[in-house]
């Protein structure tokens, strides 16, 4: 929403603007419609504490509703010199730059699109937004023939516009899917906030949870003893619901696995479930593994901000991985995380030669997709589980619960994990059903707030952005009677929540191992366990 | 009433004119694209302000029924209350219909002078305007809502960490 007008604002607004009332659309073109700051259309600023903590480059107080964004003088050249880095050092952005041919088949798949209408949305406009500064900078016709060739220069009014449209992208892949060239524009996205961040224009929900990240190893800044404490409360919260007492370790050095998952697994509600969820199967399983107060963030906003960043976050879970003397990393439910480990890790940090090749302990299946990042996906590692027949399973604890599942985007189009989740849930519960065709697996629509995009501050973009995911829930919900929303990924955990407070809000967020962890029947249970982790009632039980 | 008969006789242009001119609210350069796929779940915003805006101009037909308008105004304002439009601007739609109609059966109220039932019919559209005043107001409280909630969710183990320590203090 915009802010509200004064009367004889709205008046005029009402009466002459390009609207409905009026009937008249915009008249100018999109190069020529510059970006306007309204609130709740832009994320707020790094804070110095943050940007200092990084040494991120120009770090400074400003606002971008501030006419001066106090930007170094030189800027221009800046910006054009790391423009041109990236062209010689990524070859696939100089590709994705050169080769898109404008066939709009991009255009109605970005969820930002469909929610808002706002053409700047539509994936190919907003690579557009940086290609035309590249032809006017970098390719003869954009020097000669200027605007005809779809060429601008980068003005003060360009960067503003970047920093508006490249931070409403969650970089969340779908409109590559669809793109006959196969341009990721997630890639695109990337070096546009890389070069912003060249002057220093960065957003504070990136920069300080990746500060707090190379502080404390979380995203939260929560120091060793506060991260162990929370997990021995959620032990507690464990025993008193099932009767279990669960003992994991912490920094342990020797033992064979480390396991590694986003801190909003342990810090947010209802990612906590899941994390209960965890430590409930590995008691059930015997795993000899232990926790990280250090590498204690599976997550990496570093990937939202510039590739060293992402570069420095990364290898923090793979020194700590090396100190402790384990034999491989088993992952958590978390997205980019995967995204980070399955794309760029091993030609970043890798390959993980200080550690093994993964083999479960408990079914001796060896992971050779993970050979060189020696790093597994709980969904796999539980999906193994299954089919070898190492769980002892209740499916019909979960009768309460009607389950869909939204594939997270980056465990989806960027992992093909695809069946392992859908396995999982369909072993430990009754009632699944898939939402629409066009809108799962490699097709599924963003939660809206990915890439760093889960700030508050931008709840309205966020809203819109999540309306294609939202119409499909809405759909399962009303054929179904779906009350559960179950995802692979930390951030999903969080956002869906507001997603289906929103759209749906009779649904519930879950995790999918905090499902496994409601049907696994473990020794040493109470003698009637009738609730589940969140001390709902089982199907059939009175509270 | 003569003229509800005539508008339900029209229904299919006044409806294909009332969707246009909502649809007229986005950049012309999104309605070609927004236009060209109207699935439900391709195109969830072309789809439901379609689907609904026909189920309105049915309700239009007799007299206004609170609960069965108010969920159907909902499913558009829903939407329209987390675009980047003025509260105005959100709600302008349902005014929008006055003008379809008018020109849609202008020849029509002149000769048989029916502007009684031409009132009626705009009052029925006056109470439309009413609840989604309402609706759109509940849409942005349920933001504000969502905004404060998520800070406390985020936080939940820190908050219930603090909050045993203090029992702690207090039991010392």
């Amino acid at each position: 929403m915009s802010k509200m007008l004064e009367p004889n604002e709205l008046t005029k607004d009402i009466l002459e603007t390009p609207s409905l009332m009026t009937g008249k659309s915009p008249a100018k073109e999109w190069m020529d419609t510059p970006a306007e700051f309204r609130p709740g259309n832009w994320c707020y600023s790094a804070k110095t504490k943050a940007t200092d903590a990084l040494g991120a480059p120009n770090s400074r107080d400003w606002s971008p509703i501030d006419e001066d964004w106090k930007l170094p003088e030189n800027w221009q050249e800046i910006i054009s010199k790391g423009f041109r880095e990236r062209l010689d050092k990524f070859r696939s952005f100089r590709l994705f730059m050169d080769i898109c041919v404008r066939c709009g088949a991009c255009a109605d798949k970005c969820h930002f699109f469909l929610g808002s209408g706002d053409p700047k949305n539509m994936p190919v406009l907003r690579a557009e937004l940086l290609r035309s500064v590249y032809r006017n900078d970098f390719t003869l016709a954009g020097k000669l023939l200027k605007k005809f060739a779809g060429a601008r220069p980068l003005t003060m009014d360009v960067v503003k516009e970047w920093f508006l449209y490249f931070f409403q992208c969650t970089e969340c892949r779908r409109c590559s899917v669809f793109c006959p060239y196969g341009i990721d524009t997630a890639e695109i996205t990337m070096m546009a906030r890389e070069l912003l961040n060249l002057v220093g224009i960065n957003i504070n929900w990136i920069m300080d949870p990746a500060a707090n990240c190379t502080r404390t190893g979380n995203h939260l800044g929560i120091e060793p003893h506060t991260f162990k404490k929370v997990i021995e409360t959620l032990v507690e919260d464990v025993e008193d619901i099932t009767g279990i007492a669960l003992n994991p370790s912490f920094n342990r050095k020797g033992a064979e696995i480390l396991f590694i998952t986003p801190s909003g697994d342990v810090f947010a509600d209802p990612g906590v479930y899941t994390m209960m969820g965890y430590l409930m199967l590995f008691e059930h399983i015997g795993l000899d593994y232990t926790l990280s107060t250090y590498a204690s963030e599976g997550g990496n906003f570093g990937l939202f901000n510039s590739n060293e960043l992402m570069k420095k976050l990364n290898a923090k879970m793979y020194h700590e991985a090396e100190r402790l003397g384990v034999k491989w990393i088993l992952g958590g439910e978390c997205g980019h995380m995967w995204r980070v480990i399955n794309q760029y890790m091993d030609t970043m940090n890798g390959p993980a030669d200080f550690l093994e090749e993964p083999v479960s302990p408990i079914t001796g299946t060896k992971f050779e997709n993970a050979k060189s990042t020696k790093m597994v996906h709980i969904m796999e590692f539980t999906a193994d589980l299954i089919k070898n027949n190492k769980l002892k399973l209740d499916p019909s604890r979960n009768d309460h619960l009607n389950v869909t599942f939204h594939d997270s985007c980056n465990p989806a189009r960027a992992m093909g994990i695809l069946e392992e989740p859908r396995y999982v849930i369909q072993n430990v519960c009754n009632n699944f059903y898939e939402m629409p065709e066009e809108t799962i697996r490699e097709n599924t629509f963003c939660c809206g707030a990915g890439s760093g995009l889960n700030t508050e501050e931008i709840m309205d973009i966020r809203m819109r952005g999540a309306l294609p995911r939202a119409s499909a829930l809405k759909y399962v919900e009303e054929k179904h009677d779906v009350n559960t929303l179950a995802c692979v990924c930390a951030i999903d955990r969080a956002t869906l929540l507001a997603l289906t407070q929103y759209w749906a809000p009779d649904v519930e967020v879950a995790g999918v191992t905090e499902m496994v962890a409601n049907a696994l029947v473990m020794d040493g249970e109470k003698e009637v366990r009738d609730h589940d982790l969140r001390d709902e009632p089982y199907l059939g039980v009175e509270d | 009433m003569e003229l509800v008969n005539k508008l339900s006789e029209k229904k299919q242009e006044i409806v294909r004119e009332w969707i246009r001119k909502t649809m007229e609210a986005y950049p012309a350069e999104s309605l070609a694209v927004l236009n060209r796929n109207k699935n439900q779940f391709a195109n969830p915003l072309s789809h439901t302000i379609s689907e609904n805006i026909d189920l309105l101009f049915e309700e239009l037909l007799s007299e206004i029924n609170p609960e069965k308008v108010a969920p159907i105004l909902d499913k558009v304002i829903r939407i329209r209350a987390v675009q980047d439009m003025a509260p105005a601007k959100a709600i302008s739609f349902v005014f929008d219909l006055k003008g379809v109609i008018r020109d849609a059966l202008k020849d029509e109220i002149q000769e048989k002078k029916s502007f009684r039932e031409l009132l009626t019919v705009e009052k029925r559209i006056d109470q439309m305007a009413l609840l989604s005043f309402d609706i759109y107001v509940s849409c942005r409280e349920k933001i504000y809502q969502i905004q404060a909630n998520e800070s406390k969710n985020q936080t939940h183990m820190l908050i219930r960490r603090v909050n045993e320590m203090d029992k702690q203090n207090e039991a010392r």
